[in-house]
């Protein structure tokens, strides 16, 4: 957990004329979770979404394994290693099965073990051929999240992924998505209004606000002490502009 | 209400009787209808995809053109296609006035953009944050589209119920540009004109049953072919 995955160095997003993120430098390292807090607007989405490649910056740079990112061609090997749980799971109108089997026939690859290993995962073998869009929103959630881990992302970006759920669901998303992290070594960075899922889930914690980063630390101290007064009001539940 | 009663009895003996003449129309109506719903669907479903899929600089001429082609008179169309194809018309030379030909060019301008337009509107109704998620997960601006497409699936084959509802019941065009000639270009539409104008309204009747009974079956199928789709 030592070498930079991602380097984001004077990273900065604009729409019109309203600057959304703007970022002077941010080192993501292989191997951890990174969580990434603040209140809404901040830019935690937008983040992410430069970090799939989704969109592209205004100016700055992207480093991805130690090579600058071309946002006008990114290849499509590189974009392959990397995806989104978003908040809103958005599946394809079939079953869980095929749903979950979705990322893998993108690249060709027809394999059932890996899909039933998937549905194993997150307790859903019992529904493999119910219609993914009549279940419930923390089952939907649990086949959007395996049906990104089914194509062994080396990131995951996870985009407020419990939000609404209940405390069954976010607690086994959270196991599976630590359990993907130390087990399997991918690059978690996630985004949450939750400080206490931060607290249980990262290595690091990051506070967002008006697209800058205030302060980045490992879990304990980003909790236990607190650098800027900002993160020391967020941290206690204060409200923080 | 006798008339009525008659013609449906009428209607169940011309089909049982396997009529030569009767034959002829309901293939020839299903033949030059499926050609014409074949040639709007392929240029329609892509063509009302793309234009669901992306922005051009002329969509919105573009949308008003097919829109306005939804609403299309096709008697307006028929008089568009004879003179297209009259002798001294641009297209004069191919002889396809009073021909299947010249029936099947009338009814694809009048189906082609309803494939297009509601291919279009039902390809626009998915969900954008597909595109999005599909893109996230690896794909390809090809297999978004085709993602975004195969989502759609349950409205293009409703523009495909529409358009084949629309042209297989069409009589004005056809009547214009196919002259109604008796074992050439005689449809359903047109031989149920006909036998109303020549007083004959028992088999006129029963030519309509059976053409109901045709839209009712061909209709059903795509019903199943939707709720396939669906499930």
């Amino acid at each position: 957990m030592t070498e930079a995955i991602f380097r984001l160095a004077q990273l900065v997003k604009q729409y019109g004329t309203r600057t959304i993120l703007n970022l002077d430098a941010l080192d993501i390292l292989e191997g951890e979770t990174l969580a990434l807090v603040g209140p809404s607007g901040a830019g935690k989405s937008t983040l992410l979404r430069l970090l799939n490649f989704l969109e592209t910056p205004t100016s700055g740079t992207i480093i991805y394994r130690g090579a600058t990112v071309a946002h006008s061609s990114v290849p499509i090997k590189l974009r392959r290693e990397i995806t989104t749980v978003f908040q809103r799971p958005v599946l394809i109108n079939s079953n869980v099965r095929d749903n979950i089997a979705y990322g893998l026939a993108l690249r060709g690859v027809s394999c059932a073990r890996i899909v039933d290993e998937m549905l194993e995962r997150v307790g859903l073998t019992e529904l493999s051929r119910a219609t993914a869009r009549k279940l419930s929103g923390g089952e939907m959630q649990r086949v959007a999240l395996a049906r990104a881990l089914a194509i062994a992302p080396r990131v995951l970006l996870l985009d407020e992924p419990t939000a609404n759920l209940d405390p069954y669901n976010i607690g086994l998303i959270e196991d599976i998505v630590r359990a993907q992290n130390r087990e399997r070594g991918t690059t978690v960075v996630l985004v949450t209004h939750n400080i206490f899922q931060a607290r249980r889930l990262a290595h690091r914690v990051g506070l967002l606000l008006n697209g800058r980063l205030v302060e980045l630390s490992a879990t304990a101290a980003f909790f236990d002490n607190p650098q800027d007064p900002r993160t020391a009001s967020f941290v206690r539940g204060e409200m923080i502009y | 209400m006798g008339e009525l009663a008659q013609g449906l009895v009428q209607a169940v003996q011309l089909i049982l009787s396997g009529d030569p003449a009767l034959t002829q129309i309901v293939l020839l109506s299903l033949q030059v209808t499926g050609i014409a719903l074949f040639i709007a669907m392929l240029f329609g479903i892509p063509i009302g995809a793309a234009l669901g899929l992306s922005r051009i600089r002329a969509q919105g001429i573009i949308v008003i053109l097919l829109y306005t082609g939804m609403g299309l008179p096709p008697v307006v169309v028929g008089l568009f296609v004879y003179l297209m194809l009259s002798r001294a018309g641009p297209f004069g030379g191919l002889g396809w006035l009073f021909t299947t030909s010249a029936m099947v060019v009338a009814q694809v301008i009048i189906s082609f953009p309803l494939v297009a337009g509601l291919t279009m509107v039902a390809v626009q109704s998915v969900d954008p944050q597909l595109r999005v998620q599909a893109r996230s997960l690896g794909a390809t601006r090809v297999q978004e589209m085709w993602t975004v497409l195969k989502e759609a699936r349950i409205g293009v084959v409703a523009a495909t119920v529409a358009a084949f509802g629309a042209i297989i019941s069409e009589v004005g065009a056809v009547m214009l540009v196919g002259g109604n000639i008796e074992g050439k270009t005689r449809v359903l539409t047109t031989a149920i004109v006909l036998n109303t104008r020549t007083g004959e309204f028992e088999l006129a009747l029963a030519l309509g049953i059976i053409l109901l009974g045709i839209a009712f079956l061909i209709n059903g199928a795509m019903m199943r072919l939707q709720r396939v789709a669906d499930d």
